[in-house]
């Protein structure tokens, strides 16, 4: 495991920024949320705790059900943002899989032509 | 080093599992779930995976998670509500499950600590090895892969459609 050990320190080289950016950005949200409870001042009374709406008494429950087309937004996101995932290894191979390779994607990117215009005529990417 | 990278990471994984089941509120099990997708993520790294985190985390924590979210906002299901009718199908599914878990950890040979880590490509990155077995040796998969993304696409709109329609 002495090789293994070795490479495990060149990868901990290689992410030592991405480690830090993880701590800076919870040590960020972290120290701002603690900070702001230690310093502020606590006079709490029953109107400053009341649910503020607007200045009126809140007439409705706030968890209310979304839209199913927040649901098809998100979908439609998860498709295609699977689609540009396998666009990436394909990029970045380009050069060495040739016309087989346009053919291939082409005919990957056909089939995601066909989602698309299928969600567009069926009136999915319509909002009202 | 290696193996207590991975015992923080697999320690995480199963905490924050737990709390997934565990939690009432069902946005607070959502967001413990990202924290799972998150430290999956890291044991990607480790394991010379960096193109499976890297989809780890755009796809699962950055997709996924959403629809998870709406699902639940749609749904509204309030921190009252139990779904636990399906005790039984689920203490089936949990026992066969870790049966095999535990059949599988067996004929192996069980060990504690960091998994091996998969072959390295000194001379190639790791998306272009996965690009290069991809789009020749697994192209059926690959072309198969945009077919059940269509279907999955089509029975979103379809299953949806009636809720457009009504709210219309």
């Amino acid at each position: 495991m002495v090789g293994g050990l070795d490479l495990f320190l060149d990868y901990l080289a290689k992410y030592s920024p991405i480690v830090v950016f993880i701590i800076l950005a919870a040590g960020f949200g972290i120290v701002t949320l603690v900070l702001s409870y230690l310093v502020q001042p606590k006079y709490p009374e029953d109107e400053k705790l009341s649910v503020y709406e607007c200045g009126s008494e809140p007439f409705s429950d706030s968890r209310m059900p979304f839209p199913v087309r927040y649901y098809v937004i998100a979908m439609l996101f998860v498709i295609f943002d699977i689609e540009v995932i396998f666009l990436y290894p394909w990029a970045v191979t380009f050069d060495q899989l040739g016309v087989i390779g346009l053919i291939e994607m082409m005919i990957f990117i056909g089939l995601f032509v066909v989602a698309y215009v299928y969600a567009w005529r069926k009136g999915a990417l319509e909002w009202d | 080093m290696a193996t207590f990278v991975f015992l923080y990471f697999a320690a995480v994984i199963v905490m924050a599992a737990s709390l997934v089941v565990l939690v009432r509120n069902p946005i607070y099990s959502a967001l413990s779930l990202l924290v799972m997708f998150f430290h999956v993520a890291g044991l990607y790294v480790t394991l010379h995976a960096e193109f499976l985190a890297a989809i780890q985390i755009i796809v699962y924590a950055g997709a996924i998670l959403v629809l998870y979210l709406f699902v639940v906002m749609l749904l509204n299901v309030k921190r009252e509500e139990q779904f636990n009718r399906q005790g039984p199908v689920a203490l089936f599914l949990g026992v066969v499950l870790l049966t095999e878990a535990v059949l599988l950890t067996v004929s192996r040979g069980f060990t504690v600590g960091a998994p091996e880590p998969g072959r390295e490509g000194a001379a190639v990155g790791n998306t272009e090895s996965i690009g290069e077995v991809l789009y020749s040796t697994y192209l059926f998969p690959f072309e198969i892969a945009s077919l059940i993304l269509l279907v999955a696409m089509i029975g979103a709109v379809i299953l949806s459609k009636k809720g457009i329609m009504e709210s219309k």
